[in-house]
């Protein structure tokens, strides 16, 4: 797939990016701050990765460990002020985003990538129809007719599986219940046909059932459709099955990334493995149900060395003074530990 | 829908009795003698003393009085002056007036108003934000009748660029200065909720959607941002044009308009009270149906308030 | 911002704006830096920031002493007119000039505060203490209490302000009234309470509601403090702030508000001095002599804006979110 994307791209370094790649979407190095009255918060410090067109990277990591942060500065939607960015880079087919002109953006919003919600009630306006809201893509981008774009609409709700999507087109989003109307929000996000679909925590405020059918849903849609996904998540629960590689976010860094099948059988980062950890296990009924203890770190003052080291039971005093870089420890996988080969080669 | 319209107009008959009743006994059975100072200076002619006697059936228990004034209300009949002129006549020649005054005063308003409002909502703090926040907290705070005279004495002694008051015709022009002193606290309240309102949505989650979905700029202020924010400004307009339905007193009576608001001054001036009663009564129950006019109006704009 | 009241008296109570109702945001966490300061005490150290704050304060302590102390500002006599003198310019002898009857502008503004300040101030006391009370009542007490003060408040409500002073005052202060100065005010007082203490019992009541259940006063419950025990240790003290500020700039619609009545001919009557009447004497002469107009217009304006600002700061202060 990635092969096809090369000859599409531009010329190599024709913007100045200099490290062409067949990549469909690249954060690199990417750095950003919340400048508050308390203070600077130094919210992103140098996120890397990609995701290629079919598959999926799931993005793990606590609150405020920066996963949204930067799926909105991908977007373009971040609040600016207070968010800042002050260094790297977003490529789309190897082009800098953060260098195009608001327009480009735009142009680039919905139709390359498109991106779902955590709270569809609050992120669907509540004045309009949910027909209306998923019509007005194609009235407005693609310059449809009323008529055309309300049949587009409909047959997009029939595609995100909404029972009599017909009827529920004049809708308003609050008369659907939270699974129906993240379907709407899906249908919405998928108008424009987009590369790249961000979706950011998509099922955290459903019910564990609903869960599972929207992770269902997303997953058939996402191949169907060959899009590049990128799935931000809390839960490791929720991506074993729909994603193909993990990035593990701590902090504002990546902390790990691999595969998902050596990520869970063998993680390479004990932030990783205290959250592997972490999620109950049938087969280990009736014992304590293990956590991370400590608090992630206060963002606008974190501690020199590893930014896990208060929290980590493995912790030595290098990991104190030195900040381990993110290296690559094998195929397709990178840790940021200074121990991440004795992890990996522990049993 | 309908149950509640019913059950909203219920609810506004206690209100309008009570505000009747408290209306009616202050005129007509605190003081001792009903008549007294009811007829200017003098005191009232015989004929009218019988007359009113009669017809308010002030000889018979108070309640009485009052079931038999509401009785001729609902059957269209507000009363009439101590010269025998029709409280319905009256209204009929100077409510149009008044309405047209109105009209004007929340075009004024509502285009002031709302430019102000989102402008500085959505970039605040900067030059134009302050200047609007004090002018609009000098507007508010100041009695309109010295607003009406300065503007007046300005625009039309001092500068002469409009006339002073307005001729019975009532012209566009004529109107502009008087409705912009009658709206302008008005004015000053609908900047400051746009701005409020659209300083608050601007930061929505669906403000952020339709971002995400490409559309240009101004559709999502124009369309997503400002449909939300001009929820709470579409009400307070509401509620207002029900105040300046109640006629402008002050202002009709600064620039001369033929309004019902000088009828009723000019009933106190003569001390004519019967005639402020019948008016007042009118006026009040105006400004109780258009307060349930924008209840339902809310509702009809912000599909999430259900009618139960 | 929405008050509710008589700031501009002919514009009627409008009901609590659905957006400046909204409930306070979480808000971001407090970074913990520095002992935990009150919310009053965070409000005072925001507003001695604030030159508006000082400036309208300074502004309040003027008029109120000239409203005591007339005399420590003027020696002429504001009565005393010669028609000799009728309407003559300002000039050094007399600041602002003289009016129609020949009195003194200078010294009839300086003691026009007396009446605008009392009158504002004893209503505003009036408006709290009733409405306040009402307030607590039907939040504290719900059910058919709370409906039964609620409908009564809507009557009052109902009543678009002006034209329900002009019914109160034309009754007992009409033709024919020979009322002393002080009945009159007492009437203009009555009238503004008797117009105004619904919006502090809404604002008062929903206060309440929103404390009731707060979980400090179930414990007090729980532990058997008696009701009046509730209500004044823990109930008032956090429904205080908003009524406090609200008052503040009840202050300033009062005087709007009486200058208005005044001026309509209903509220204060000459002999007694007052703004309103001032500027309903001048009307007529607006072309001829327009600083007839200006002066007592120039120190009703800064009075009734002073009290205004002065709660706007205070309120600033108590809730930043506003700014």
């Amino acid at each position: 797939m990635s092969d096809i994307l090369v000859s599409e791209q531009s010329a190599p370094g024709a913007d100045g990016s200099g490290r062409p790649s067949g990549r469909l979407l690249e954060v690199d190095d990417l750095r950003v701050e919340f400048r508050t009255r308390d203070g600077v918060a130094k919210v992103i410090n140098g996120v890397t990765y990609h995701v290629d067109a079919g598959e999926t990277l799931a993005v793990l990591g606590e609150s405020g460990s920066g996963k949204s942060v930067t799926a909105q500065t991908i977007m373009g939607i971040l609040d600016m002020p207070p968010g800042f960015v002050t260094g790297g880079q977003v490529r789309f087919h190897g082009k800098d985003m953060l260098k195009m002109s608001a327009e480009e953006r735009r142009r680039i919003r919905g139709e390359g990538i498109a991106m779902i919600f955590q709270d569809s009630l609050s992120a669907l306006n509540p004045v309009f129809t949910v027909g209306f809201q998923i019509a007005e893509q194609f009235r407005i981008r693609r310059g449809m007719s009323r008529a055309d774009a309300k049949k587009r609409a409909i047959e997009m709700l029939d595609q995100v599986k909404i029972p009599n999507a017909k009827g529920r087109f004049n809708n308003f989003p609050h008369q659907f219940s939270g699974g129906m109307r993240q379907r709407a929000m899906i249908a919405m996000s998928l108008a424009l046909d987009p590369e790249v679909l961000i979706a950011d925590e998509p099922t955290t405020a459903l019910d564990v059932t609903v869960q599972a059918q929207i992770m269902d849903l997303l997953g058939e849609l996402q191949r169907e459709r060959r899009m590049g996904m990128i799935l931000i998540t809390h839960d490791l629960g929720v991506v074993a099955d729909v994603a193909d590689r993990i990035a593990v976010m701590y902090a504002g860094r990546i902390v790990e990334e691999a595969d998902v099948y050596d990520l869970y059988a063998k993680p390479a980062h004990p932030y990783t493995l205290g959250l592997l950890d972490s999620i109950p296990r049938l087969d280990e009924k009736g014992q304590q149900l293990r956590t991370i203890k400590g608090l992630p770190p206060n963002l606008m003052n974190i501690p020199p060395g590893c930014p896990f080291n208060p929290r980590c039971a493995m912790a030595q005093p290098v990991c104190r003074e030195k900040l381990p870089p993110l290296l690559q420890i094998g195929a397709g996988r990178a840790s940021a530990c200074h121990f991440a080969e004795e992890l990996v080669n522990r049993d | 829908m309908g149950r509640y319209l019913l059950r909203r107009l219920l609810q506004l008959v206690p209100v309008f009795i009570g505000t009747t009743l408290m209306i009616y006994s202050l005129v007509w059975a605190v003081p001792g003698d009903p008549f007294a100072g009811k007829c200017g200076d003098r005191a009232c002619p015989e004929n009218y003393v019988a007359a009113m006697t009669e017809k308010y059936h002030l000889d018979e228990p108070f309640f009485v009085q009052y079931a038999i004034y509401m009785k001729n209300l609902f059957m269209g009949d507000f009363g009439s002056t101590w010269s025998g002129r029709s409280v319905n006549d009256i209204i009929a020649t100077s409510y149009p007036n008044t309405l047209k005054l109105a009209a004007v005063a929340l075009l004024i308003e509502a285009v002031i108003g709302l430019t102000a409002g989102v402008l500085t909502g959505l970039r605040r703090n900067g030059f134009l934000d302050n200047l609007v926040l004090i002018s609009t907290l000098f507007l508010i705070a100041l009695p309109v009748f010295v607003v009406g005279f300065v503007l007046q004495w300005l625009f039309g002694v001092q500068w002469e660029i409009v006339k002073p008051t307005v001729s019975s015709e009532m012209r566009f022009t004529e109107l502009i200065l008087p409705g912009f002193v009658l709206g302008s606290a008005s004015m000053a309240y609908v900047a400051r909720v746009a701005r409020t309102s659209i300083a608050e949505n601007r930061r929505a989650d669906y403000v952020r959607t339709a971002i995400a979905k490409g559309l240009p700029m101004r559709r999502v202020v124009g369309i997503h941002l400002l449909r939300n924010s001009l929820i709470p400004v579409v009400t307070l307009l509401g509620t207002d044009l029900g105040a300046l339905m109640g006629g402008a007193i002050i202002t009709e009576g600064i620039f001369g308009v033929n309004g019902i608001g000088r009828q009723v001054l000019r009933a106190i001036v003569t001390k004519e009270s019967a005639t402020v009663v019948s008016i007042v009564v009118v006026l009040v129950l105006v400004y109780l149906l258009m307060n349930l006019l924008v209840d339902l109006l809310y509702a009809a704009l912000d599909p999430r308030i259900r009618y139960e | 911002m929405s008050d509710p009241s008589a700031a501009s008296v002919v514009s009627t109570p409008r009901p609590e704006n659905p957006t400046e109702m909204a409930p306070a945001t979480p808000g971001q966490p407090e970074a913990s830096k520095e002992k935990p300061r009150g919310l009053l005490g965070d409000a005072w150290r925001d507003l001695r920031r604030k030159p508006l704050f000082w400036i309208s304060a300074t502004f309040i302590l003027i008029f109120v002493v000239m409203a005591v102390f007339p005399s420590l500002f003027t020696s002429s006599d504001p009565y005393n007119g010669s028609l000799s003198r009728s309407r003559v310019e300002p000039s050094g002898d007399a600041w602002f000039g003289y009016d129609v009857q020949g009195r003194d502008v200078f010294a009839r503004v300086i003691h026009g505060a007396n009446a605008s300040i009392v009158v504002s101030l004893l209503s505003v006391t009036g408006v709290m203490l009733i409405g306040g009370t009402m307030g607590i009542i039907a939040g504290y007490r719900g059910g058919w209490v709370d409906a039964l003060l609620s409908r009564i408040a809507d009557i009052f409500f109902g009543l678009p302000f002006v034209l329900g002073a002009i019914v109160i005052l034309t009754t007992f202060n009409g033709a024919g009234s020979d009322n002393s100065a002080w009945e009159i005010k007492g009437l203009v007082i009555a009238s503004l309470v008797l117009l105004g203490w619904p919006v502090v019992m809404r604002l008062m009541r929903s206060s309440v509601l929103a404390n009731k259940e707060a979980d400090y006063i179930v414990a007090a419950r729980a532990m058997g403090a008696s009701t009046s025990r509730i209500i004044i240790k823990h109930l008032l003290p956090n429904c205080l702030a908003p009524l406090l500020v609200y008052g503040t700039i009840m202050v300033g619609s009062f005087i709007g508000a009486e200058a208005t009545l005044s001026f309509l001919g209903i509220g204060l009557k000459s002999p007694v001095v007052s703004w309103g009447i001032m500027i309903n004497e001048a009307q007529n002469y607006l072309r001829p002599s327009p600083f007839l107009l200006f002066f007592p217009s120039a120190f009703l304006v800064t009075a009734v804006l002073s009290f205004v600002m002065l709660g706007e700061a205070v309120r600033e202060a108590l809730d930043p979110k506003l700014r």
